[in-house]
């Protein structure tokens, strides 16, 4: 795998790689089949969409909810403005090869493909509450990596305090990018302790399989205590950066969408109620479900906004 | 007999949307949010009949073919079933005739407020829609009251509009339509007489 590290005292790939890894995909390579690009992922074009990972007691006790729902239920304005949209407008869209620039305030910085950004990492599998802005919400099954794990590798300046992600900007494979709904291409950005939080996660699949397209493949944000529309997708640069950073929907709409986006049941949106929440799945004739503050990880989160002004994190 | 047969062609029509959504309610056929999907589309079929019905005059005007007319009640009273529909939907199915959030949400969401002052617009002209009724105030007064509908698909149009959260381009659309409509009522009838013969040869 091609790593470009800009700087000259950077480790080699070999460093990086297990000899044994290393090995194993010469061999595959040799063989003339696909490449194996690590213990957990699945070569890209495998026929298998299983991953490999550990699971962990995070949403013990949540039901979750139907495969079927969170992946034909999307806000995925690259694709569609519909909520079924995603799925059908992106089966053209082919998320491997990938790669990721990582940059800014970072000791580290350099282009790595998505093999080598996320291999060194062990999968695991966490159960979390997700929760829409929009007022609605499910319980998805993810797997991925702590970001916090994944950031440290780039070595942060003290000078960070944020870090700034984008998506791909590629109008013909997301159509809606043809058009001025959104500015594109997309942005989110974290505080640098949110970022580091052991509950924010590098995601890259669902359900125990690679990421559908329509999810955010290969290789999108989970921030369970804010609103869904903070989670990133399809990311393609990673930066830390000291000043806060521009994120499309607090640019769009700065009223209604801030740049913390902290799911508060007592802080409305100005066009409806945060108080409730529709889960999905749930059907005609169940009522609507409290929110919680934080998305109910208040007891691990809460802190990081002690002293701030709860009606400003919206 | 043609005129009959007509009109319960076009009732039956009418009922489409609605039959289409009660089987869609029935076989889970809405998506994961059968609640917010059963507000939209009842919404979207409330501004269509009120644009199919603020259209017919236009088109007798156009066309000169007067029988249209006989169609305009019963359009403007599909509009306003849709509309009867569209709010039981918001009530029952998404807020589930939880009350306080109902009213919270009229007196603080505007698009809301905006919406609910659409709706109570036309009760009054669903009420006075019967021709008793229409006798009973008189064609004039009956007519100037009727006018109501034209703030009335404003409203509607604004609340939509303002319901979106991005790609508002088929508000807009409607907006369109609805601004054409209107100003086709404004412009003074020898005019009109004109626009009819260079499109109607």
């Amino acid at each position: 795998m091609l790593i470009r590290h800009l700087r000259a005292n950077d480790p080699k790939p070999s460093e990086i790689t297990s000899r044994h890894a290393y090995l194993n995909r010469r061999a595959f390579m040799a063989a003339g089949g696909a490449v194996l690009a690590g213990a957990a992922l699945p070569a890209a074009g495998a026929a298998s969409r299983r991953l490999d990972f550990a699971t962990t007691p995070h949403g013990a006790g949540l039901e979750v909810s139907d495969r079927e729902d969170a992946t034909t239920y999307n806000n995925f304005y690259e694709f569609a403005l519909d909520k079924d949209g995603p799925a059908a407008e992106s089966k053209a869209f082919r998320p491997r090869p990938w790669s990721v620039r990582i940059g800014g305030a970072c000791h580290r910085p350099g282009d790595l493909s998505f093999e080598d950004l996320i291999r060194p990492h062990r999968l695991e599998e966490r159960i979390y509450r997700f929760r829409c802005v929009e007022a609605w919400s499910m319980v998805v099954p993810w797997v991925g990596v702590p970001l916090g794990d994944l950031l440290k590798r780039f070595e942060p300046m003290g000078s960070a305090r944020y870090v700034a992600f984008r998506t791909l900007f590629d109008p013909e494979v997301m159509p809606m990018q043809k058009t001025g709904v959104l500015e594109w291409p997309y942005r989110e950005g974290l505080r640098m302790d949110e970022a580091m939080h052991p509950l924010t996660l590098m995601v890259v699949g669902m359900y125990g399989e690679v990421l559908p397209n329509q999810n955010g493949a290969p290789l999108r944000l989970i921030v369970p205590w804010k609103y869904g529309f903070k989670c990133i997708k399809s990311i393609v640069s990673i930066d830390f950066a000291e000043e806060m950073p521009r994120t499309t929907w607090s640019t769009a709409n700065p009223r209604e969408y801030g740049f913390y986006a902290n799911v508060d049941p007592e802080v409305d949106h100005p066009r409806w109620s945060q108080a409730r929440e529709r889960r999905l799945g749930d059907g005609l004739f169940t009522p609507k479900r409290d929110t919680l503050y934080l998305n109910g990880y208040a007891d691990r989160v809460a802190h990081l906004y002690a002293g701030m002004d709860r009606n400003k994190l919206f | 007999m043609v005129l009959r047969s007509a009109k319960i062609a076009v009732f039956t029509l009418s009922l489409v949307p609605f039959g289409w959504l009660v089987w869609g309610l029935a076989s889970g056929g809405l998506g994961p949010n059968p609640a917010e999907a059963s507000n939209r589309f009842l919404g979207d079929w409330a501004l269509r009949f009120l644009l199919i019905t603020l259209a017919v005059t236009p088109l007798k005007t156009l066309t000169g073919r007067a029988g249209v007319m006989r169609f305009r009640r019963m359009l403007g009273l599909f509009a306003f079933f849709y509309a009867v529909m569209h709010l039981a939907s918001y009530i029952v199915l998404d807020q589930f005739l939880d009350w306080a959030a109902v009213w919270a949400d009229i007196v603080k969401r505007n698009f809301i407020t905006v919406g609910m002052a659409a709706f109570l617009m036309l009760v009054p002209l669903a009420a006075t829609s019967t021709s008793g009724m229409m006798k009973r105030l008189g064609g004039r007064a009956w007519k100037r009251l009727h006018r109501l509908v034209h703030p009335a698909a404003v409203l509607v149009v604004v609340h939509h509009y303002m319901m979106l959260k991005a790609g508002k381009g088929e508000a807009l659309v409607h907006g369109a339509i609805l601004a054409a409509l209107l100003a086709f009522r404004l412009i003074p009838p020898r005019h009109v007489a004109r626009i009819r013969r260079a499109i109607m040869p």
